[in-house]
């Protein structure tokens, strides 16, 4: 039964993983960045809903109502300032650029917050209530609505860049940015709509991580980003629906491993993510559902 | 094993081909005084500034070593923390067994050289921004295996045995010669190694991999070689931090702060030349040393600057000397000179 509940648990806290996996897999997939500042903006998100909930005392699924559009118009801003003069300077600068402002974030976070580990409305009924399953199985109802939060964030962002006028453009300048240049699209202010939706789904991880464990400003470089890049690893590179099965099965990874021996959770999410390396380097997908 | 394909053509008649514009014995001369100087810092100062200077030798060490990874072979690693951490590992487990830091210090450098083979071969077929964060994920996995074993200090570390036949004073003049050789050994290493073959080939990959690979260079080969090679130094780096620090701890010496320091140092002094990374430890020092108090605001500074100087300086602090005075410290590449041009203005880097 112990590992019917690990398994579950697991699933559920895959939901979490792909919420982070998915604006990264998306910035990739669409203008080939690698956004090393990823899990630090997932941390200030979380760290503005702190701030959001200290001073107006609104419940806490409410600040999501500004956190999501700050962030939105944070990665625009970021996008067509910062991240779009490296691109134009090539991969390496990208790279650099982005390690540089998870360096200033990070460090920034701690000079003006401390190291101190926070939660988001650790009281909250959301975050505290759970059912059962039997009688060995206690579910928590926030990793439930997590789960359900990214499939939706999934089925919507498969929808927007199928459906919609927006999406089309996206699709067409990930394909081929000249070309769509030509054809009339300003692949700049694409590219910036993609980095707003990217840092949008990071703000409701953040917010997400916040409430499920807690946040301190080492977390985003420690645990976000890794766990984000090992699920869209899993998964399978520029594959929007291999984030969930990436982050499913790096959750269910971790939970086995913790039901091992506690201390081994981080570690088995790894192995098994080096053991994809390995034997299937383009993921468990190798459709490419985003393009 | 060679590296290229097709030899290199001849030099035109007409052409004269050389290393440098200036006399290389001269730099050469003034190494070695700088050298000789450094070496006698344990009888002039105090240990209070060797202790800082050895934190320098390792920085420069590091940055020189993911110098050749991006600024040559193109691989942005954000795990090379993964081999400090190993070196400083390998430096506690062979002293366990008896062995004194200081002759453990080599052996855990060419381990760290051998780890980095299977390490290669699981991130190799990763590219760019995937290669980055899969080195970062294999340096966190081995802090998370070392930290299982209990034997060697589990997730707190422990203090390195083999230190007590060494009074205070030598032990200083020793890490202190220690972080030296290290340093040293590094850039005259990488020095040879870009003048060699491989150094050929790892600036036309430097400069254009795709040209490079159609004309026959093995850029594979060659990746995999500087892989191991900035292990052995990375390896070897953290066998000087732990003996310098006389203990091992795992969140410390696997940090992923050392991989942003010898990024941004590299970054600020010039990507891509040996001297860049000097001249950026020095930077990363002076900044280190004067914002000391003011806990991660030199971190912050140090990201920034790296940050604007990627943007608008691509070629770094030693770029900006270069463009106006053509100088070469270490003269790895060719001049070519017409044979009846003007002595000043004749000369053309190739």
């Amino acid at each position: 039964m112990a590992w019917v509940n690990a398994i579950i648990q697991g699933v559920l806290t895959g939901g979490l993983y792909a919420l982070f996996a998915c604006g990264l897999s998306l910035m990739f997939g669409v203008m080939k960045v690698v956004n090393l500042a990823h899990g630090d903006l997932a941390v200030v998100a979380g760290y503005i809903a702190i701030g959001i909930i200290t001073v107006t005392h609104v419940p806490a699924l409410w600040s999501l109502l500004i956190v999501v559009p700050v962030m939105a118009v944070l990665g625009y801003a970021l996008q067509r300032t910062l991240i779009q003069s490296a691109l134009d300077r090539g991969v390496l600068t990208t790279l650099i650029v982005t390690l540089g402002l998870s360096m200033v974030i990070e460090n920034g976070l701690l000079q003006f917050f401390t190291a101190n580990t926070r939660g988001i409305c650790a009281g909250c009924a959301l975050v505290q209530d759970s059912f059962s399953i039997g009688s060995q199985i206690q579910v928590a109802w926030l990793l439930v609505v997590i789960f359900a939060v990214a499939v939706v964030v999934l089925l919507g962002l498969q929808y927007f860049l199928s459906m919609s006028k927006y999406g089309r453009l996206i699709r067409a300048v990930a394909d081929d940015k000249e070309a769509a240049q030509l054809a009339g699209a300003d692949y700049r202010h694409v590219f910036g709509i993609a980095a707003a939706l990217a840092l949008a789904t990071v703000a409701l991880g953040g917010v997400g991580y916040g409430m499920y464990s807690t946040l301190d400003p080492t977390a985003g470089t420690d645990t976000i980003l890794l766990f984000a890049f090992a699920a869209v690893v899993i998964g399978g590179l520029g594959s929007l629906w291999g984030t969930l099965l990436g982050g499913i099965v790096l959750g269910v990874a971790q939970q086995i491993g913790a039901q091992i021996n506690i201390s081994d959770e981080l570690l088995a999410g790894f192995i098994v993510f080096l053991a994809v390396l390995v034997v299937r380097p383009q993921g468990l997908t190798s459709r490419r559902a985003q393009s | 094993m060679s590296l290229v394909t097709e030899a290199s053509t001849q030099p035109a008649a007409a052409f004269r081909v050389t290393r440098s514009r200036r006399n290389v014995a001269w730099t050469g001369i003034a190494a070695l005084i700088v050298v000789v100087v450094f070496a006698l810092a344990p009888f002039e100062v105090y240990s209070g500034t060797t202790a800082i200077l050895v934190q320098a030798f390792i920085v420069l060490t590091l940055a020189s070593m993911w110098n050749l990874l991006a600024g040559y072979a193109g691989l942005v690693s954000v795990g090379q923390q993964g081999f400090v951490g190993l070196g400083a590992y390998f430096v506690l487990i062979l002293g366990l067994h008896g062995l004194s830091p200081f002759d453990a210090l080599p052996v855990a450098a060419i381990g760290c050289g051998v780890a980095a083979l299977p390490l290669w071969w699981l991130v190799s077929r990763l590219r760019s921004g995937y290669f980055a964060i899969a080195t970062w994920v294999l340096a966190a996995t081995i802090m998370l295996f070392i930290e299982r074993f209990s034997s060697i200090g589990g997730g707190s570390g422990m203090p390195l045995p083999g230190f007590t036949g060494y009074s205070s004073t030598l032990l200083t003049a020793y890490t202190y010669w220690a972080g030296l050789a290290v340093t040293v050994l590094a850039l005259v290493a990488i020095y040879l190694l870009l003048r060699s073959k491989l150094g050929l080939v790892l600036t036309a990959i430097r400069d254009d991999e795709v040209a490079a690979r159609s004309s026959g260079a093995r850029v594979g080969l060659a990746r995999m070689l500087v892989f191991v090679v900035a292990g052995v130094g990375c390896g070897a780096a953290g066998a000087v931090l732990a003996i310098s620090q006389l203990q091992v701890q795992p969140s410390a010496d696997f940090s992923v702060t050392w991989t942003a320091e010898m990024a941004f140092a590299t970054i600020i002094g010039g990507l891509g030349t040996i001297e860049g990374p000097i001249i950026g430890t020095v930077v990363y020092m002076v900044l280190q040393q004067t914002l000391a108090s003011y806990n991660a605001w030199y971190l912050i500074i140090l990201g920034l600057v790296a940050i604007l100087i990627a943007l608008f300086a691509r070629r770094g602090l030693w770029g900006l000397v270069d463009e106006r005075l053509n100088l070469r410290l270490f003269p790895v590449g060719y001049w070519l000179r017409t044979a009846n041009a003007d002595r000043r203005r004749g000369w053309r880097r190739a």
